[in-house]
């Protein structure tokens, strides 16, 4: 499987990331570079093997249903680059 | 003072020898003469302030044996009030409103934080020049890299700009740059160490430790990082033995398996001489060698540069200019403030890892690449499984070649190839250590040691006998 220049363009949308003309050619090298890397799995037979999506055999934790955390809104306000009353500001999505 | 371990300057503070203040004084004014840009922040304020709380505790005998001590974060750990950047411009406006677990445990040892060390970004690389804020240099000869992604904190406790910092350690940020640097590190089994607060790369890889002078070192600072966390749904729930208990034991009848796939071709001979030699040493003190084989261990890098960028792919996607972190001047609509904020934020690596991991979790590739590579993680993780029933430990090189050339290695893939003995651990998990072990052209040469899940103490006991039969992890660079 090899990228072509559409596609990596098309990934880098999803990934919302942008990348120019320029950068476009090298971008689709490597990409393709690693991929090639990754082919080497399909040497190997795994119909049968479980995924192992964790190191650990556990099950999630739960926990009572409880107020755990103070109210920092603030504390995080006073970090975010632009900020109303108690919300996070951003260019105009609807009109 | 700076060439003591942190269990000598436990002893020196508490016998009044010199204060926590003049000990940390006299290492701001080591880092602020450096030129190996290993650190990021410098917190001299700060530093001073804690120093002299921890003063006032150890007169009144109230402080532990890591008060009064300094260190340094490596600059992934969330510190309340301080910048926390992960090498990245993206988070370069970054002050964190609260502390880490690991930072907080430091925090209440009364222990001393000097500042937070360079890395590369958001823990991806493995010659720290992935930084947003310049390569660090290795103290051991200043054209060569530190190793990475905690080359900031190798390099730190390298040149004695600190007596340990903190790390972590997806698929070799700690052990790589410790062998690079000649210094003592460690990584414990996933979820001993809590990962809240610390800026997630990879979440089913990343795991924090270490990285001082002497394994007795880790000992004591692990006695202090360790243990479950309610905070962190990954942290295990299970008891933290004192780890310098078991450190003097005899290590008569230990069991080391030496993977004969970790001696394989591209392993420099200078680093395969100094492994063999320490293996000797090892079978001088009683221990057993015995060959394993960890048939699947080649597939590693493949499998960890799919698992990786894909849970990357998903961890950075909240940095988008809007909550935190850096937002580019006068976006015209959303995408545009998202497009713009991340590409101008990221740097190449970064992006390249952002959208390896981004395609291959994309429809109609998922089963390709990430779930073939979460089913090759299983068969990795045990062929580990396997040799441990018959072995104690396993030890090998940490990595093929010693420290290279700031700026020798311009292709990712080949990069990525250097990674090729630490990876596997981090796959199945396990805990892995490296120890300074010898020298190569004038380079220092780390043993790496994987032990079984949770054995983190045989890997420190087994350390720190090598320590007392062997001086490498005390040879200082030039100009110390």
């Amino acid at each position: 499987m090899s990228l072509n220049k559409e596609q990596v363009k098309e990934i880098a949308q999803l990934a919302k990331l942008s990348i120019s003309d320029s950068e476009i050619e090298q971008s689709t090298i490597e990409l393709n570079n690693i991929l090639s890397l990754m082919a080497e799995l399909g040497e190997i037979e795994t119909d049968h093997v479980e995924p192992m999506a964790h190191p650990l055999d556990m099950s999630q934790r739960l926990r009572e249903d409880v107020v755990s955390e103070a109210d920092l809104s603030e504390e995080f306000q006073a970090i975010a680059p632009k900020t109303g009353k108690h919300h996070f500001l951003v260019p105009t999505v609807i009109e | 003072m700076h060439t003591l371990s942190v269990a000598e300057l436990s002893k020196s503070l508490k016998n009044k020898e010199f204060s926590s203040v003049e000990l940390t004084q006299h290492y701001l004014d080591r880092i602020n003469r450096s030129d190996l840009n290993a650190f990021i922040t410098v917190t001299d304020d700060l530093a001073l302030s804690q120093a002299r709380a921890a003063d006032v505790k150890l007169a009144n005998g109230s402080g532990s044996i890591l008060t009064g001590i300094p260190f340094a974060h490596k600059d992934i750990f969330c510190t309340k009030g301080v910048k926390t950047s992960a090498g990245s411009k993206i988070l370069d406006p970054f002050i964190s409103p609260y502390d880490a677990t690991l930072s907080h445990k430091l925090n209440i040892e009364n222990m001393v934080m000097l500042g937070k060390t360079n890395m590369d970004e958001f823990a991806m690389g493995s010659s720290n020049e992935n930084s947003f804020y310049g390569p660090v240099k290795n103290p051991w000869n200043k054209k060569m890299v530190p190793g990475g992604s905690s080359g900031g904190s190798a390099a730190a406790v390298a040149g004695r700009l600190t007596p340990f910092a903190t790390g972590t350690d997806t698929g070799g940020s700690i052990r790589q740059p410790s062998s690079l640097c000649g210094i003592t590190g460690i990584k414990p089994t996933y979820g001993r160490v809590s990962r809240y607060g610390m800026i997630a790369y990879a979440s089913s890889l990343d795991q924090a430790g270490p990285l001082t002078q002497t394994a007795e070192d880790a000992a004591l600072v692990l006695n202090a990082i360790a243990g479950f966390d309610e905070k962190d749904s990954t942290s295990a729930l299970r008891d933290v033995p004192d780890y310098t208990k078991t450190l003097r034991d005899s290590i008569k009848g230990l069991k080391i398996g030496i993977p004969k796939e970790f001696f394989s071709e591209g392993l420099d001979s200078g680093v395969e001489k100094v492994i063999t030699e320490s293996m000797k040493e090892f079978e001088a003190m009683g221990a057993k060698l015995q060959e394993i084989s960890l048939p699947n261990s080649a597939y590693a890098i493949p499998t960890y540069y799919i698992v990786a960028p894909c849970e990357c792919s998903s961890n950075l996607s909240r940095l988008d200019g809007v909550r935190y972190g850096y937002r580019c001047e006068d976006p015209k609509d959303m995408n545009d403030l998202y497009l713009r904020s991340r590409s101008e934020g990221f740097g190449d690596e970064v992006k390249r890892r952002i959208m390896i991991g981004t395609y291959a979790l994309s429809a109609g590739y998922y089963d390709a690449y990430y779930l073939k590579a979460q089913k090759v993680r299983q068969l990795i993780s045990k062929d580990f499984k396997k040799a441990f029933q018959n072995v104690d430990i396993i030890m090998g090189p940490v990595s093929p070649t010693t420290a290279f050339e700031l700026g020798a290695i311009k292709d990712p893939v080949s990069m990525y190839l250097a990674d090729i003995y630490t990876l596997s651990a981090n796959l199945a998990g396990l805990p892995g250590m490296s120890i300074p072990a010898g020298f190569s052209n004038n380079l220092p040469v780390g043993l790496q040691m994987i032990g079984n899940y949770w054995s983190e103490e045989v890997l420190l006991n087994a350390a720190h006998q090598f320590q007392t039969q062997t001086d490498w992890h005390s040879v200082l660079p030039e100009n110390i």
